[in-house]
């Protein structure tokens, strides 16, 4: 039977993981997976800003620091790539780096500077899951149900955003509007995942489960919810293996946890997976002249 | 005297300060077909583009039924290149159709039975039917370019902007287009293609728009398409000038 703070920790790692299946799902299709790596690095340095400004450790404020600087790190992506025209990869290696440098800089000074109380900003950097509170549970349950009602309410202006940018504009949708709603949840899901997986691993959450779903479906919304049900499942059997064996943290291991779905739907997922595509890829050997002779017979028609 | 159906004043657009379009004047009065056709980097798609608002004008005014082409798009419709999307995004044909009708639809409202059989109306339309529930990318470049034209379809708009819909398509698609563009036209629908294949523009167009950044010339095939224009058009670039002279020997041959 296991103890009421593993409980409180699974219970908190399952709704982080469904949140970012479902989040991560759209973040990953509207090819902004990287957006949320910016967030997560950028957040260190607003934590550290929070706490040295009100002297607080109290977590809404820490994190809403956290948020603050996340989102003020992509805007400044966002406006680099304007003023400066550097492809988006080097833009997003510049910020990411140069806010993590900061937040790095500034939790070292805070833990020599206020040495006499206990103050446990590092843990931000990689998570710690394990002395997860109930307070911690319930923002993540807040953030999944907010995601949740404006996934399910604007799925449709979602879809389209995600797929054809140019047709949702052509159509009068702000497609700037949905892509700043689908940034927000992006920035609000990492955040409320800071103090469990860390600036450095929350953003894997969000892309792995995703990315894994899409190689069992061809729709969208079975991908969600694939996304969703193997994000929930990295967190929970992350948390219970870290449960079992002592010394083992519980962030790393639900991203491994993940990266094992992944890996094993690349290799077995029907259709998409490399195991059915190699045994379609041998019995079609002679696919490709089959074509070409089905398009001699076409031209000839 | 009623407005023009498309009215674009004096437009100029520039990438990175150098003029892609300049002065752009054009006026379509009457419902029908428009090639527009030009040398590469004459600005054939940025022409289209910038009257949907997707790029932005550097000067330039252009309405729609005598209102700001803006406030117009719902009667506006648009058929991009095949290349603007992933078209490995987790989506069926009829969903893809499907979208056509979001516009009219609104925040929130989901489409329901009357939008279903709309797009499986204009699925039929395009001849794809036998593929709505297939994922998008796993369709020829014909079929997935006839199922940006059943998305079209399903905007019910009365102008139609169509971005090379008959780039590198089999001859099945092509005729099926030009089928469509044709009854399109019969029911009294604008329809302004950028085109790129000069063979084709006498036998299927009404209008030509010639454009080479400026506008070298426009107005009805018959007396626009001539080989003195296509010259002034193309200059002296001598890959297109068999293509052109075919086109001309063409037209002679169907006028």
């Amino acid at each position: 039977m296991p103890g009421s703070q593993t409980i409180i920790v699974l219970l908190g790692t399952l709704l982080l993981g469904i949140a970012a299946g479902l989040v991560g799902t759209f973040a990953v299709l509207r090819k902004r997976a990287l957006v949320g790596d910016v967030v997560a690095h950028s957040a260190l340095p607003g934590l550290c800003v929070a706490f040295m400004l009100l002297e607080s450790r109290s977590i809404l404020v820490l994190l809403s620091g956290a948020l603050l600087s996340g989102l003020l790190g992509a805007a400044c992506v966002s406006f680099l790539k304007r003023v400066t025209r550097l492809r988006e990869d080097a833009v997003l290696g510049i910020v990411l780096s140069v806010f993590y440098g900061g937040g790095i800089a500034l939790t070292r000074f805070i833990q020599n500077t206020w040495r006499s109380e206990r103050v446990d900003l590092e843990s931000f950097i990689i998570g710690r899951a394990a002395t997860m509170l109930q307070e911690d549970v319930m923002q993540i349950g807040i953030v999944l149900t907010i995601a949740a009602v404006v996934v399910v309410l604007l799925f449709k202006e979602l879809k389209l955003v995600s797929f054809d940018e140019q047709f949702c504009r052509v159509q009068g949708w702000s497609s700037t509007g949905l892509d700043g709603l689908l940034m927000l949840l992006t920035a609000i899901t990492v955040i409320v995942g800071l103090p469990a997986a860390g600036v450095i691993l929350t953003a894997a959450l969000l892309i792995i489960p995703a990315a894994a779903a899409r190689f069992w479906t061809d729709r969208l919304s079975h991908m969600m919810m694939i996304a969703c049900a193997f994000g929930g499942l990295s967190g929970v059997t992350g948390t219970l293996i870290s449960a079992r064996i002592a010394g083992l943290p519980t962030g790393p291991l639900i991203v491994l946890t993940a990266a094992f779905i992944f890996v094993a739907s690349w290799i077995f997922a029907p259709h998409r997976g490399v195991l059915f595509r190699a045994r379609e890829g041998l019995d079609t050997s002679l696919l490709p002249w089959v074509a070409e002779r089905q398009e001699d017979d076409g031209g000839a028609a | 005297m009623t407005a023009a159906i498309l009215d674009i004043h004096d437009m100029t657009v520039a990438y990175d300060r150098r003029p892609v379009l300049w002065n752009i004047d054009y006026t379509i009065s009457e419902p029908g077909l428009t090639a527009i056709v030009g040398p590469n980097g004459a600005g054939k798609s940025t022409m289209i583009r910038s009257v949907m608002g997707l790029v932005p004008m550097v000067s330039g005014e252009v309405t729609a039924w005598g209102q700001p082409a803006g406030s117009q798009l719902d009667r506006i419709s648009y058929v991009p290149q095949r290349g603007s999307v992933d078209w490995d995004f987790p989506i069926s044909v009829f969903e893809t159709v499907l979208m056509g009708t979001y516009g009219a639809l609104g925040w929130f409202r989901r489409p329901g039975r009357k939008q279903k059989a709309l797009a499986a109306e204009c699925l039929e339309r395009v001849g794809m039917q036998d593929f709505a529930q297939r994922q998008i990318g796993r369709l020829s470049g014909g079929q997935q370019q006839r199922v940006f034209l059943a998305r079209a379809l399903a905007q019910q708009a009365d102008l139609y902007f169509m971005d090379e819909p008959m780039a590198g398509v089999d001859a099945a698609t092509e005729r099926i287009v030009f089928d469509l563009l044709r009854s399109l036209s019969e029911e009294g629908r604008t329809i302004v293609v950028v085109h790129h294949d000069l063979r084709t523009v006498a036998e299927y167009f009404d209008n030509v728009v010639l454009l080479n950044v400026r506008v070298v010339a426009s107005g009805p095939v018959a007396t626009t398409f001539t080989s003195d224009n296509l010259q002034a058009t193309y200059g002296g670039r001598l890959t297109v000038l068999d293509q052109m002279a075919e086109a001309v020997q063409k037209q002679k041959e169907t006028t």
